[in-house]
């Protein structure tokens, strides 16, 4: 099993889960978070004077998949979330262990 | 008596029978006085939704903590400092109206009940402390606030509040005048204070007791108290706009009651005065949100609240002395004036957090020399003509002399107090205090509950900080 984690602009966040439900994802954790990649921010001018703003806001995606579906979840989001700018993310993913649904105990794929 | 006084009280028509006049002054200095006391909760607003969420509390406490000061150190003494008759210096009255104690109820000068002028110069002593909280927001300790609160009203406002509002005339001629001043000004025996009745400056509502000296001691006040954790690298922004509006909106209104109510007397005067005010505003307002655009490309709600504030404090020295023309071309200037002005404090590096400098002093120092320029003696007889109008310089000279001696007495003295704080009681709360929020360590208190996770979770509670779990049996 494996952990698909993107970082994405919100706005394409609801293009992103209508992709993955289409493909069958069953479940997915969203959560706000800022960051920067290697613009390093942005700068914008407040009262006359200019700041630099070094984390923007983002949407942090979060998908468990069976080992067969990563490569085609990753393709699915870096599709939907592509706009060509600066500033569209990343997506990647990492090994899981276990995963247990906690309802009914059932462990591995079976709790996907 | 100064020579435009007596150009002024000519012009007055016959007076509608004096017991009339009396109550209807006096009707309308009551609803003027009501009406300045509302600002300083406008104030609170209009502060408290442009500090960061985490020390709204601490701005909005600033504000009603000086409407609790203030108010009970004028009856002890305030107004007797302000206004009892001054018969030497010209600096300040004395202590012989301490408690009021001699003050009747049916006492009456000018066409007005002497209870009125009490309660209405009370309301301007109030806001102008609370308009210097703006230049500390974040991170001045409340017991430091309280302890600058009682002695900069005592040694700087109440003196200069005699300075520019105390009208002296002759005793005998004391109860027996009839007819609008030139300025918030109560006939009080002696010689008065000395801008108003020996330099014969014009300042109406307060530009040079007010803002300019308000502005001149938030300035002192933030550089002895040092910049902001993050300030010039973070924009901190505000964080309720709305509120900002609210508070804007309520201290236009009671602004009416500030410069229409200064003229004492319910009459053609004060309704030149109100519509002055209006069209400064509104003219500020436009002029403000066109330097934005210009400059930053957005029209800002800030912006708009900056630009009217501005524009009623340029105005509120010149209300009674320009024409509604005058009026839009001083609002416009002062607009655009301090929406360039307020960049200073990044420039010079002085953290004026809700720009009481940019707002307040640079706006009361244009409105109050703008009166060289552009009084006029065709709106009201008042006896100046400004140069744009054939006069000559010397008014323009009298209105800088005011100008800048409050701004040099106010920022003197606000600095000594200021130091003497510093290094006694202290003035700043700890870093951490700061960075988590000034509500919470000053007051115990947050404005909002942020409890991000699901209600009823002690686990949500004990991230944000408040609804403590209670210890104990």
């Amino acid at each position: 099993m494996r952990l698909i984690t993107a970082v994405l602009k919100p706005f394409k966040l609801d293009d992103v889960k209508t992709a993955l439900e289409a493909f069958g994802v069953a479940g997915m954790t969203v959560s706000e978070v800022q960051g920067h990649g290697r613009q390093r921010g942005h700068t914008e001018v407040y009262r006359g004077a200019e700041y630099t703003v070094t984390f923007v806001p983002k949407v942090k995606l979060e998908v468990l998949v069976d080992d067969a579906d990563a490569r085609d979840v990753i393709d699915i989001i870096a599709k939907a979330a592509q706009t060509g700018a600066i500033g569209d993310g990343k997506v990647w993913s990492t090994p899981v262990d276990e995963v247990v649904r906690v309802r009914t105990g059932e462990r591995g794929v079976e709790a996907l | 008596m100064s020579p435009h006084l007596i150009g002024l009280l000519a012009d007055v028509p016959e007076p509608i029978g004096d017991t009339a006049q009396t109550y209807a002054n006096t009707a309308w200095l009551l609803a003027s006085s009501a009406l300045v006391l509302l600002m300083t909760p406008g104030l609170a607003f209009f502060y408290g939704g442009m500090t960061r969420a985490k020390s709204t509390l601490n701005m909005i406490m600033m504000s009603f903590s000086s409407i609790g000061i203030v108010s009970v150190l004028w009856v002890i003494y305030g107004y007797s400092v302000a206004f009892a008759p001054d018969k030497t210096s010209g600096l300040f009255g004395n202590l012989s109206l301490r408690f009021l104690h001699n003050e009747s109820q049916a006492s009456i000068t000018n066409h007005l009940f002497d209870y009125a002028f009490i309660a209405f110069q009370l309301m301007f002593a109030i806001i102008t402390l609370a308009l210097i909280s703006g230049a500390v927001a974040d991170r001045m300790k409340f017991s430091a606030w309280i302890a600058f609160s009682v002695i900069w009203v005592t040694v700087v406002y109440f003196p200069v509040a005699h300075w520019v509002f105390a009208f002296g005339v002759p005793i005998s001629d004391a109860k027996t005048q009839t007819g609008g001043a030139g300025a918030a000004a109560s006939y009080v025996a002696g010689t008065g204070g000395w801008i108003v009745s020996k330099l014969g400056a014009l300042d109406f509502a307060g530009g040079t007791a007010v803002h300019i000296n308000a502005g001149a001691a938030g300035l002192a006040l933030c550089l002895v108290l040092g910049v902001r954790k993050g300030f010039g690298k973070e924009a901190m922004r505000p964080h309720n706009l709305p509120l900002v509006m609210i508070g804007t909106g309520m201290l236009w209104f009671g602004w009416f009651g500030f410069n229409a109510g200064s003229t004492l007397l319910a009459n053609g005067l004060a309704g030149l005065a109100f519509v002055n005010t209006q069209v400064a505003a509104a003219a500020a307002l436009c002029g403000w949100l066109l330097v934005e655009r210009l400059r930053d490309g957005h029209f800002t709600t800030l912006g708009a609240a900056s630009g009217a504030v501005a524009g009623l404090v340029g105005i509120t020295p010149a209300c009674g002395t320009v024409s509604p023309s005058g009026a839009i071309v001083l609002g416009g200037l002062v607009g655009m004036v301090c929406a360039v002005a307020i960049g200073l404090k990044n420039k010079l590096g002085f953290d004026d957090a809700l720009d009481v400098v940019g707002v307040h002093l640079v706006g009361g120092l244009f409105g109050t020399l703008a009166i060289g320029f552009l009084a006029t003696k065709t709106t009201n007889g008042i006896g100046v003509d400004g140069l744009f109008y054939g006069g000559d310089a010397s008014q323009l000279g009298k209105q800088a002399v005011a100008a800048f001696a409050v701004m040099g007495y106010s920022f003197v003295l606000t600095l000594i107090i200021a130091l003497a704080l510093k290094f006694t009681i202290g003035l700043r709360v700890t870093e951490e205090a700061e960075v988590v929020g000034i509500d919470q360590s000053e007051h115990a208190e947050t404005a909002y509950e942020w409890a991000g996770f699901a209600t009823g979770s002690t686990h949500a509670s004990a991230l944000a900080g408040s609804t403590p779990q209670r210890v104990g049996t």
